[in-house]
């Protein structure tokens, strides 16, 4: 399309912020209220449309596993990894015992930990695909989570498969004390490791994105893009109100916020996450020799040998 | 600056003032109480070794962020010589929150990076108390990467309560410029010597707070968030920071006990402040041996056994 079209389409766009509330886990065939439009919305619609309401664009939670079948083509995801999970090295019990929070997220998501990873094929391209899950103690990451996310990367690098990681989390998990502030120390290093070897990392923001987690391998990524009103920071919102005593400005930390302030590549609706990530892929991997194994200067198209 | 008086502390304090008294009162009244004062005297050194020989993790909290205590500056000053302070991130500004400058330890010429808290009110608020922007840990990336490009080792000291919690920090991505020096510190072809001299707070302390490395005074700690937030999240209540303090597992002996820190200095009875020549002494002492075994490593290998160690922290379990 012409740009001045696409730049139509851009405005056309109707960001909300996405609420905290749940979609909560409703039997199939029911009738959901959008919190934001406030139209009633048959569930099977709103699946359709990866809970996306179909009248605002208002963007629902997305859990984890559907998360990865949404971005994956069809039939392609393979989980790795999908016993790895928490212990309780610092037998934590403040106030509640963490092993009760282990055992009830685990009941509630049906999951072993807060992230899901695997193979997939995105668009054609092989990748590495993992998602994290917000009901999962808030997608925090202790040992288990900032193990599984290292070996994704690992095995993006082994592989030399692209790796998409779509983010969500309330930040370091803190019933694992400095363990999981050492995470954030681990997970960059694998980050480091794969942009050494020159393979793409695209990380996508969700509602929401905060602390230690923010500030390691999310925002290491080639290309960071974000949802629509997703809300994404290092220090939430409420400590640094307490800190500056004032309130905070309108749309803060929202992704459009970051966006404008440079932070990020691009807010994407989901609706088109599979296709801007697949788009980024065809430039970055695919079919070409890479770089390193040709000393060329730049990608050659490995059929044509340069000319078209 | 009157003596700061931390809460544990009181008893003791309350004795001292008491003998004090006693001794005022003999000088002025000739009352011959030498054998009471004698007692007194004892009865406060026991008490001093009761107090701080078993200190409780929350009292080490309190230990750490002693008013007196000696900071990167006091450090810089007692252990380097012939400094050039760098200044700037070359990108928006300078952090006085971040001490970054090349300097001479004991003949090792290196590269110096720390938090930097005031002395006084007037520095503390220019320089948040220690708390860096994204600008001042631009500066100390800034500062790791000439190390590594002239082949340089880093020195850093660990003292913060955590990385700026602010509008303007977010505005200039506190997230990014944290992660971007977690993974610099990763890769760099240099040893890196981390020394936790006071508090080590969360991803603001991190960011400059590991390597090959990790040394920690007695009585500093680390922890992954405040052992007041962790109460105030978990209790609604920040004055349930004493029980979190012990959850939390923060202190020097946690972390060697976790895999984490190398090695802990001790330091004098009631804290670093009661005598920081000692102190600058054990540190520098620590800081030479680090040094003098990372210096003569291959680059590929110490950056290989940094990227090993860093991947085996974690404990988890795996299977049905």
């Amino acid at each position: 399309m012409p740009i001045s079209d696409w730049f139509k389409a851009r405005e056309g766009r109707r960001y909300t912020v996405a609420s905290a509330e749940k979609s909560a886990d409703l039997p199939d065939g029911v009738w959901l209220k959008c919190p934001s439009c406030k139209h009633t919305i048959y569930q099977g619609v709103l699946e359709e449309n990866v809970y996306v309401c179909p009248h605002c664009a208002h963007h629902f939670e997305l859990y984890a596993h559907a998360r990865v079948l949404s971005l994956a083509d069809e039939g392609t995801f393979e989980e790795t990894e999908s016993t790895l999970s928490s212990l309780d090295p610092l037998r934590f019990s403040a106030n509640k015992p963490y092993t009760e929070s282990l055992a009830s997220a685990k009941d509630k998501t049906g999951m072993a930990e807060a992230v899901v990873t695997g193979r997939a094929l995105l668009g054609g391209h092989p990748v590495v695909l993992g998602a994290m899950d917000f009901r999962f103690v808030g997608a925090s990451m202790g040992s288990a989570v900032g193990e599984k996310i290292a070996r994704a990367f690992a095995l993006a690098e082994a592989e030399r498969r692209g790796l998409v990681l779509v983010i969500a989390s309330g930040g370091a998990r803190m019933q694992e004390g400095m363990l999981s502030l050492m995470q954030m120390a681990k997970t960059s290093a694998a980050a480091e490791r794969l942009s050494r070897a020159r393979v793409p990392y695209i990380s996508i923001l969700t509602n929401p994105t905060y602390g230690g987690v923010t500030a390691s391998f999310p925002v290491l990524a080639d290309i960071i893009l974000a949802e629509p009103g997703a809300l994404i920071g290092f220090t939430g919102p409420r400590v640094i109100e307490q800190t500056i005593r004032q309130s905070l400005p309108k749309g803060f930390q929202t992704a459009e916020f970051l966006e404008e302030h440079g932070m990020i590549d691009e807010v994407v609706p989901r609706t088109e996450l599979a296709s801007t990530v697949a788009r980024v892929l065809d430039y970055l991997s695919g079919p070409e020799v890479p770089l390193a194994a040709t000393g060329a200067a730049c990608r050659v198209p490995a059929s044509t040998g340069g000319d078209e | 600056m009157a003596q700061f008086v931390m809460e544990f502390e009181r008893p003791l304090v309350d004795l001292e003032e008491k003998l004090q008294e006693l001794k005022r009162l003999d000088l002025a009244a000739d009352l011959e109480l030498g054998e009471e004062i004698k007692e007194l005297e004892a009865e406060i050194e026991q008490l001093r070794v009761t107090l701080y020989q078993a200190l409780s993790p929350w009292e080490r909290v309190q230990v750490a962020r002693h008013p007196g205590r000696p900071k990167t500056q006091d450090y810089v000053e007692a252990l380097c010589s012939e400094v050039v302070e760098l200044n700037g991130d070359r990108l928006y500004g300078d952090d006085e929150a971040i001490f970054a400058g090349l300097a001479t330890i004991a003949g090792h010429r290196c590269m110096v990076i720390g938090h930097r808290k005031g002395k006084s009110t007037k520095e503390n608020i220019r320089r948040n108390f220690g708390s860096p922007h994204p600008e001042g840990l631009r500066k100390a990336r800034r500062a790791m990467l000439m190390a590594e490009k002239f082949g340089l080792p880093v020195v850093t000291f660990v003292d913060t309560q955590g990385a700026y919690p602010g509008v303007e920090a977010e505005e200039r991505g506190q997230a990014w410029a944290i992660a971007e020096n977690l993974a610099t510190l990763s890769a760099l072809r240099v040893p890196i010597v981390a020394v936790g001299i006071g508090e080590g707070g969360s991803g603001g302390a991190l960011a400059i707070g590991f390597g090959d490395r990790l040394i920690m005074l007695e009585n500093a700690y680390y922890s992954v968030i405040s052992p007041e937030a962790c109460a105030s999240i978990l209790y609604k209540d920040a004055g349930r920071a004493p029980e979190t303090a012990s959850c939390l597992r923060m202190t020097a002996e946690d972390l060697v006990g976790l895999g984490i820190a190398d090695e802990i200095i001790a330091e004098p009875l009631g804290g670093a402040h009661r005598d920081p020549s000692a102190v600058f002494a054990a540190v520098e002492r620590a800081v030479i041996a680090a040094l003098s075994e990372l210096c003569v490593q291959d680059a590929d290998a110490l950056v290989e056994r940094r990227f090993e160690r860093l991947s085996a922290i974690g404990v988890y379990a795996e299977g049905e």
